[in-house]
């Protein structure tokens, strides 16, 4: 009888989060059968799930009709090097937090973590007027600074914590034989840490691919323009009617290895969100 | 100055609630001993990070205080004017901020709500280990992960005259006309906007909470249930107050999300029609990059963040409190 019933209960749990995940994903995969329909198919009655006829026009369109390949490698170079820089950064920050007494150690790193509570869009403007200052307006080399910026208070808290959990004797041992503190994080820390320094380059990664806002302010020109911009300005393209197709197309280039990492590493996704946060 | 001193009793808050710093490990004495040799050592460690830091996020943030004063010039050549309070001044008589501001509230107060109920319900319903659970994972969080310019333009899509949101409240569910203009509109607007706030967050909430689920101490729950306990009463004294740190942080990261919505306004309607959707980024970016009235815009930016302040401050009282009364 108890059984029965605990069986009936877990069928029920599931048809109820079944329903659940489709309304979750029947966005998703609107914007995917859209982006294979022609324009005059975008809004029929009732709509098409199936696109008929499909066509790969708006992909053909979105690679071929602008510089859509720079400002895929665009975004790609932007995030790969504020990825590398800021693990960098924050990973020295993070060691030095986790394993040196200090003056001012604790006061150091609570104003890092006021950088976590201050809204990153209310520096959009001071930080507009600094890289017009330091001439990294409408720059590459200003995104990635500003991307370091902003990844670094959080990368270097979830880092601190990785580092800790490294057992001192290890690092007492390396010492006798005489290893120096360069070594010592380079050597022991940073390849005993990879689980954390893998959770934070996927978030930071993802963060600096998908950031739009600094991006629409500080940068101008289409030589510069990352995806995000790119997409937007696909949609503002035509006066009158918004291209669904071809914006779709364009967000699925985009979003295709967003999913990609969001897969693979999933189970670093997790820890990431487990380690920043909450333990009961 | 009070300002920055509530944020970083804020930011010590939220450092407990987070929790994932352990205590620094005792120092042995040979390390000790070898200290006084290598005092640079840390700074040294501390420097690329630290300056970068201070340059483009601390002297920024000091930067707006200031320039909130001032009738700021941006081209090189004029002097930006001081103005003092006058900035400030004028927001509190300006009926398009209080318009933003209410609207930012509505938006925090729609979106909030849900994504702690719906998040907690999911982590609940998929809590179990089952062969069909991590799929479940996946699916919920797809929306946290993806683009908030991608959601952006596809909620814009769905929501748009043609659209899936009116094709299926009108035809399929007969509980419109199915010619609702949903962006044309202050509030079926803002409805909108609010809807991908609630779809792209659940999946993040629910992950917290999944997290935090398995923190709760399984003798307790098997204790309660000798008692006698049935579901609810379980949830309510065993499950809630192990899970409190939690749901603190997760209130508390979602009101000050909440306040920071930006891209999805922007990119939906613009903060149109005729502003009756701007939130108070909105406003302020447009004061600041349209009009360029950068001191006006930086006051609205002040404002708002002492308002996250405050209510993140009030926030982990309020919640602390109850928390002591609820957990004895």
């Amino acid at each position: 009888m108890r059984k029965r019933n605990a069986a009936a209960g877990n069928a029920l749990r599931i048809v109820v989060l079944s329903i659940l995940a489709i309304i979750m994903v029947i966005p998703f995969l609107y914007m995917l059968s859209t982006s294979f329909k022609e324009q005059t198919f975008v809004f029929t009655n009732p709509p098409q799930f199936i696109p008929d006829p499909a066509t790969t026009a708006n992909y053909e369109q979105a690679i071929e009709s602008s510089d859509f390949v720079r400002y895929f490698l665009n975004s790609l170079v932007v995030a790969v090097i504020a990825t590398g820089l800021s693990l960098l950064v924050s990973s020295m920050m993070a060691y030095a937090f986790a394993r040196f007494q200090f003056r001012f150690k604790e006061i150091l790193f609570r104003v890092l973590l006021l950088g976590l509570m201050i809204p990153a869009i209310m520096l959009i403007i001071p930080q507009f007027i600094l890289a017009k200052n330091l001439n990294l307006l409408d720059s590459l080399l200003g995104l990635i600074l500003f991307y370091v910026a902003g990844s670094l208070a959080l990368n270097t808290f979830l880092l601190r914590g990785f580092f800790e959990s490294i057992p001192a004797e290890l690092d007492q041992a390396m010492q006798v034989d005489g290893a120096n503190a360069w070594l010592r994080y380079w050597k022991l820390a940073l390849p005993l840490a990879k689980p954390g320094l893998a959770t934070a380059t996927i978030f930071t990664f993802l963060a600096c691919w998908d950031e739009f806002t600094i991006a629409l302010t500080l940068t101008n020109s289409p030589e510069n323009r990352t995806l995000p911009i790119a997409i937007q300005l696909f949609a503002g393209q035509g006066n009158n009617a918004v291209q669904w197709g071809l914006v779709f197309a364009a967000s699925m280039i985009a979003v295709v290895p967003v999913i990609i990492v969001f897969l693979v590493f999933q189970r670093y996704f997790v820890q990431g969100l487990t380690s920043g946060a909450v333990k009961g | 100055m009070t300002v920055l001193r509530s944020g970083e009793r804020v930011s010590a808050g939220v450092a407990e609630v987070l929790s994932a710093t352990p205590a620094p490990p005792s120092r042995s004495r040979r390390m000790s001993r070898r200290r006084a040799a290598t005092a640079a050592t840390p700074y040294l460690f501390l420097a690329p990070g630290l300056v970068l830091f201070a340059v483009t996020v601390l002297y920024p943030t000091l930067q707006a205080f200031q320039m909130s004063f001032f009738d700021w010039k941006i081209v090189g050549s004029a002097t930006s004017e001081f103005l003092g309070l006058d900035n400030y001044a004028r927001a509190f008589t300006d009926d398009h901020f209080w318009l933003a501001l209410s609207n930012s509230g509505i938006y925090m107060v729609l979106t909030v709500a849900p994504q702690i109920v719906i998040g907690l319900g999911l982590a609940l319903l998929i809590q179990k280990k089952s062969p069909t659970q991590p799929l479940f994972r996946v699916l919920f969080y797809l929306p946290v992960v993806t683009s908030w310019v991608v959601v952006s333009f596809l909620f814009k899509f769905l929501f748009s005259d043609g659209g899936l949101i009116n094709f299926a409240l009108g035809d399929l569910l007969h509980v419109t006309n199915g010619d609702t203009a949903w962006l044309a509109d202050r509030w079926t607007g803002l409805i909108a906007i609010c809807a991908l706030g609630v779809w792209k967050g659940i999946g993040w909430s629910m992950m917290i909470f999944l997290a935090a689920l398995q923190g709760v101490p399984q003798a307790l729950i098997e204790a309660a249930n000798m008692d006698g306990a049935n579901r609810w009463q379980r949830f309510k004294v065993v499950t809630v107050p192990a899970i409190w740190p939690a749901i603190l942080f997760v209130t508390v990261m979602l009101v000050i999300g909440g306040f920071n919505v930006f891209i999805s306004v922007y990119l939906m309607t613009g903060g149109g029609p005729a502003g009756r959707t701007d939130v108070l980024l909105t406003y302020m970016y447009e004061q600041a990059f349209n009009n360029l009235d950068f001191g006006y815009g930086s006051a609205i930016a002040v404002i708002l963040t002492i308002m996250v302040f405050m209510l993140s401050v009030v926030q982990m009282k309020v919640f602390r409190d109850r928390n002591g009364g609820g957990a004895q």
